[in-house]
């Protein structure tokens, strides 16, 4: 098989923006998805389920979102947890006040609630940039996290203070609650992972998209060519805390079942998610998901060699795993800015070249 | 004299000039204590070309800053297709047709030359949000019709070989013809050029000449454009409005810009710079 686009000639101009110009990659696609939907739930267990798959589908929604306002509109945002916590929250009273009604729309509304806020909490990027927002959206992050410990209407009133999901079923299949099975975990957060995907896909090579990246790369001249920055930014503030407010959701409801606010959603989360992005390639759809995997895997391979393995200490494995994520992000940094995406293009071109490179 | 005719004339090479497309009426302009402009008025006719020449910071990046909504004057009022403008914001300015390059180019890096060309024509998009998350329908038939104009487009100035490259990698005579290329997607009514051939050698700078004679001859397109080099400036515009200080000491034909001796003696014959 080689990687080749010579003889994969486009005809149209449909063909020459899809998502996958070159039939290999096309190909490849498909069987990711082929195993995705039709092998990995017959063989789930629990194990693989909590460590790696599912906080790597959720995480992966995350990331998308936070991709689409960092990485494609150029605004950055330390509040993420935040935005995860008032989807959490959200679906959580969603839930509780309406038990006939099917969780993956509480979910998706608990998205909706979540972009209102993000779009509240965006109005600032209207007037200040760059790390002067940050820190507004770190406001934001400490803001979100105090209000749900302060109110109780938010959890319900309850003794511990924390908030824990109900049963809740899709198609027969619990999907939160003490009973859930591994497969139908992963299969709720797959498809809404792979549609949400899709649409962002969607958004970011058409009409929307150029405008959030006009935005990132020179707001001047984006608005020289007809873009309002008040609607562009909004949007991407919505759309992104949509993502994230889901991806909270399932955090909360699908994946830990109950919550306390600071240790679920702290500040952590939105470095984490931020770190995701960084290393996985700012404004790329792929490198979401490549951002999201790595930062899952790599504690599980760390603790499974350092513990499992050469029998470290369980506190020293984790600090040396910080030690080595801190490190990976500063080389990223300097030396691929635009994260593991491009590393992967770049393998491409390379690839796309072979054996002739000149 | 024909050109002053208010419905319009033909010019000596045969093309149709029309009425007064803009007027800009009395414009002064402050930065604080200093003056940019100083009650300049001047207008452009449709399908003309029209030049603004003058010495550096004679303040004429910054008329066009006024045209296009980056700075509000002080006083005086912009005209523009017959109705005075209030004060308008730029994306607003380029909804009514008024599109622009940058003297210091203003294209997206991190886009390729296709994507950079096809933000052009984002006024012209109108298929909404959801059609678009949706990709079907209107959204994708939009995507693929503006895609044939903007081939056109890339055609007409010749870049078909770099559609795919990012923009950050170009050189600069290529941004430049770029940048036009991103003005021209909008198809505007008036296209403001600042400086477009600054900085190029003489090869870039005859073809860049020979796009913007295109463009205004194939398509009509009024256009307004800084420049300094005299000799392009006389073989290119109608009508030249001549700067120095913020003042407005010319406005003619080339010919009679070219004899009029404040501007011999403010711009042709002693040089600020
Ligand atoms: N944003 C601004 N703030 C302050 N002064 C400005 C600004 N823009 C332009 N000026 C001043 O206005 C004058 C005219 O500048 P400009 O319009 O750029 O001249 P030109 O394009 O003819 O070289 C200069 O003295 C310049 O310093
Ligand atoms: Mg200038």
């Amino acid at each position: 098989m080689f990687y080749r686009e010579a003889g994969d000639f486009k005809t149209s101009y449909a063909d020459d923006s899809q998502t996958f110009p070159i039939r290999f990659d096309r190909l490849r696609y498909y069987a990711v998805i082929a195993v995705a939907f039709g092998v990995i739930p017959f063989f789930i267990n629990d194990y693989w389920a909590n460590a790696v798959f599912v906080p790597f589908l959720i995480y992966a929604i995350a990331a998308l979102g936070l991709n689409i306002l960092t990485g494609y509109c150029g605004q950055v945002s330390l509040g993420t947890g935040g935005f995860m916590a008032v989807g959490a929250y959200a679906v959580y009273k969603l839930m509780t006040a309406f038990p006939e009604v099917s969780i993956l729309i509480h979910v998706l509304l608990a998205g909706g609630i979540t972009a209102v806020v993000g779009v509240l909490f965006g109005l600032p990027s209207l007037r200040i940039k760059g790390f002067y927002l940050a820190v507004a959206t770190l406001a934001a992050q400490f803001f979100l996290v105090w209000l749900f410990n302060k109110v109780p209407w938010f959890y319900n009133y309850s003794a511990s203070g924390q908030i824990s999901a109900p049963e809740r079923t899709v198609l027969g299949h619990a999907v939160t609650g003490a009973s859930t099975t591994a497969p139908a975990k992963y299969l709720f957060c797959l498809i809404i992972l792979f549609a949400l995907a899709w649409l962002a896909r969607n958004l970011t090579r058409g009409t929307v998209g150029r405008k959030w990246m006009a935005i990132r790369d020179m707001d001047i001249a984006a608005e020289i060519i007809g873009v309002n920055p008040l609607t562009t930014k909004l949007s991407a503030f919505a759309i992104s805390s949509f993502y994230i407010g889901v991806a909270g959701a399932l955090f909360f409801s699908v994946y830990l079942g109950a919550v306390e606010v600071g240790e679920a959603f702290g500040i952590q989360k939105s470095f984490l998610i931020l770190f995701m992005i960084i290393i996985g390639g700012l404004g790329s759809i792929f490198g979401s998901f490549a951002g999201a995997a790595f930062l899952v895997l790599l504690p599980v391979l760390l603790k499974n060699i350092l513990v499992g393995h050469l029998g470290w200490a369980t506190d020293l494995a984790a600090h040396v795993e910080l030690m080595i994520v801190g490190a990976l992000i500063v080389i990223f940094l300097i030396a691929e800015p635009h994260g593991m995406a491009q590393l992967w293009r770049l393998a491409k071109e390379k690839l796309r070249l072979w054996p002739f490179p000149h | 004299m024909n050109q002053m005719n208010p419905d319009g004339y033909t010019t000596a090479d045969g093309r149709k000039i029309g009425p007064v497309l803009m007027e800009m009426k009395n414009i002064t302009l402050r930065f604080g204590g200093v003056k940019a402009i100083t009650d300049i008025s001047f207008d452009i006719r449709e399908g003309e070309i029209r030049a603004i020449i003058g010495p550096n910071g004679a303040g004429k990046s910054s008329m066009l800053n006024v045209i296009s909504g980056f700075y509000v004057p002080q006083e005086g009022e912009v005209w523009f297709k017959g109705h005075r403008r209030g004060p308008m914001r730029p994306y607003q300015v380029a909804r009514l047709g008024i599109a622009r390059t940058f003297q210091n180019i203003a294209l997206f890096d991190g886009m390729s030359v296709l994507d950079n060309i096809m933000t052009g024509r984002l006024t012209l998009m109108k298929s909404g949000l959801f059609s678009q998350a949706m990709w079907w329908g209107r959204a994708e038939r939009e995507e693929t019709g503006h895609r044939e104009k903007v081939e056109k487009i890339i055609d007409f100035l010749e870049i078909q070989s770099i559609r795919k490259t990012p923009v950050g990698r170009l050189p600069y005579g290529l941004k430049k013809r770029v940048e036009l290329a991103r003005a021209l997607a909008a198809e505007p009514r008036l296209l403001l050029l600042d400086e477009p051939m600054a900085g190029m050698n003489v090869e870039e700078k005859e073809d860049m000449c020979r796009f913007i004679l295109d463009v205004n001859d194939e398509f009509g397109t009024t256009i307004a454009l800084i420049e300094h080099d005299m000799g392009v400036v006389m073989d290119l515009s109608d009508r030249v409005v001549v700067m120095d200080y913020g003042k407005k000491i010319g406005d003619g034909t080339p010919e009679e810009v070219r004899n009029n001796p404040d501007v011999i003696n403010a711009y042709l014959g002693v040089s600020h710079d």
